[in-house]
């Protein structure tokens, strides 16, 4: 960890922070390949026709394509974290399309993007995010943000 | 259609769906002893309870089958009890199939009944970050509606749909829920009013969204031999699917954090949510043409248009076109959710699969009143839920 922010609780081992950048690890199956975001707890591969039962970290693609995204305008329900005396702020959700991977993952929207921002099929990148715990604590997670100079930052509202 | 493998619908009840927070098995009871009397038999002639689990009402909802035997008087019966979140009636409708098939049974008793807290469905608490559901919340505040948002504004970018085609499905369903007394919202609403409801998650209103209610449905089943001798032989199940995903989930659906990996393995050709009306179609010996009406599982209105094109009965990309040529409506060729669907009864889990096929019967019976479908011989029910969970069955008129 590069700047001393723990990760999230459950996701220990879901990504690495290093002087080269953030990136999600997936587990692959040493035997078939096979790709699980995130890593399996369950030992055994997803591919019901492969009987490998290990799995090594393996890091996934830093952008992709945004496959679709979503807006929460009212506070979601605990366990979502929110501490004291905090407003809920709304946030955007991006489910991304990894090209080599062929994989789509769920992450926020950096909470600078507002969703206006987004459409469907434009490129993004990842980057580190940080959640604040019920108590205020700050925890690491992974968000989604639209590449830097994608026309949609001066673009029109969707449809 | 009759014989060896199917099941006659001997009787159907239902509690209306509602918001008033009293016991699940109070619900449960009255649609109970109201499926006994359409069915002509009294609650000792039951021979199996199956209850569907009910998971946020404590230790009552998990023991279901057990709960509303109790509320009825104990008398013996054998019960069971199953949890398939969404697809919780259909998998209690499928175990008292498979009782009746064996030879085990004669006559079973589906019940499933739920009472519902107000607001975003929530996981079970505690801190538990090896369940999925719990994950999805904890982390990226995923309800729910977030995952239909998805979908919806996934459609819209692959098909042209826009948010007023959605609220067209509310129009739709909302008429039909008006003729419906079990419906929890029985008052027109317009287009206008479903656009100017409240955004919930983009490109979802308030108004596109099920809401959560309190209900219950019952069906009593019985063995062909049986439904002879009550004279009761009018409708039939034909078919139950209630298959899980196979590898690899091409979607990223609720509760998981993301679709399976295509690197190293090709999806089925037909999606899961494609593959469960399919796979009931197939038991029955029909297609997707056989079908006269259906019910499906309304969660959002973008819903709705997603299942016309999974069940068939239309192309992918077509189910606009369907909605706007008034296919799918009250006098259409093939009315979809004449009950109303989730958008005027809003989601009372245990109970909504149950409730579905408690509208196909009376259809099929032609005991639908305004509602009726002229002439509905075959009607299919669908409905997809969390961690993988999905159902369809299909009725006919034997
Ligand atoms: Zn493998």
């Amino acid at each position: 960890m590069t700047d001393g922010i723990p990760a999230a609780p459950g996701t220990e081992g879901w990504f690495r922070e290093s002087p080269d950048g953030f990136v999600l690890l997936a587990g692959r199956c040493t035997a078939c390949g096979a790709l699980s975001f995130p890593p399996r707890t369950v030992p055994g591969c997803p591919d019901p026709g492969c009987e490998g039962l290990d799995q090594s970290p393996e890091p996934l693609s830093t952008t992709g394509t945004l496959w679709s995204y979503t807006d929460a305008r009212y506070a979601p329900p605990p366990p979502y974290p929110r501490p004291p005396d905090t407003e809920f702020s709304p946030y955007a959700l991006a489910a991304v399309e990894l090209a080599a991977e062929r994989m789509i993952v769920l992450g926020q929207v950096a909470p600078d993007i507002p969703a206006e921002a987004l459409r469907v099929g434009m490129t993004m990148e990842l980057a580190p995010g940080t959640l604040l715990s019920s108590t205020g604590v700050e925890e690491r997670v992974w968000n989604w943000r639209p590449v830097a100079g994608y026309d949609a930052y001066t673009g029109e509202a969707h449809a | 259609m009759s014989g060896m493998d199917s099941v006659a619908v001997a009787g159907v009840g239902m509690h209306p769906w509602g918001a008033w927070g009293k016991p699940f098995a109070e619900y449960g009871s009255v649609a109970a002893r109201a499926a006994l009397a359409d069915a002509g038999l009294g609650w000792r002639d039951v021979q199996l309870v199956v209850g569907g689990e009910t998971i946020r009402n404590g230790y009552p909802g998990f023991v279901a089958g057990s709960a509303l035997s109790q509320a009825l008087g104990w008398h013996g019966a054998p019960v069971a009890s199953c949890y398939a979140a969404c697809a919780t009636g259909a998998q209690a409708l499928s175990t008292a199939r498979a009782h009746i098939l064996a030879g085990l049974a004669d006559v079973v008793l589906v019940v499933g009944a739920d009472t519902t807290p107000k607001g975003f469905f929530a996981p079970v608490g505690g801190d538990r970050p090896d369940d999925p559901d719990w994950l999805r919340f904890r982390l990226l505040g995923a309800t729910n509606p977030a995952y239909f948002g998805l979908y919806a504004r996934r459609r819209m970018a692959l098909c042209g749909s826009t948010e007023a085609d959605f609220a067209a499905v509310k129009v739709k369903n909302a008429r039909a829920g008006a003729l419906n007394p079990y419906a929890r919202f029985r008052a027109e609403v317009d287009a206008e009013t479903v656009l100017n409801s409240p955004m919930v998650s983009d490109p979802l209103r308030l108004l596109q969204i099920c809401a959560t209610s309190d209900g219950a449905a019952a069906v009593v089943l019985t063995s062909e031999d049986y439904a002879r001798r009550l004279n009761k032989d009018a409708v039939r199940i034909r078919a139950i699917s209630a298959p899980t995903p196979t590898y690899p989930r091409t979607v990223p659906d609720f509760p998981y954090l993301a679709s399976d990996s295509m690197a190293t393995a090709a999806p089925a050709a037909r999606t899961f949510r494609e593959s469960l009306a399919h796979a009931a179609y197939e038991a029955a010996g029909i297609g997707p043409e056989d079908v006269d009406l259906a019910e499906v599982y309304d969660l959002t209105t973008a819903m709705e248009l997603d299942w016309y094109e999974e069940i068939g009965l239309c192309a992918p990309g077509d189910a606009e076109k369907l909605l706007h040529e008034g296919a799918t409506a009250l006098g259409g060729r093939v009315p979809v959710n004449a009950s109303g669907g989730l958008s005027s009864f809003g989601e009372a889990i245990p109970a909504q699969a149950i409730a579905q096929v408690c509208e196909l019967t009376r259809q099929l019976r032609g005991d639908a009143g305004d509602r009726q479908v002229a002439g509905a011989r075959v009607g299919v029910a669908v409905n997809q839920g969390l961690f993988g969970h999905g159902s369809a069955i299909v009725v006919g008129r034997a």
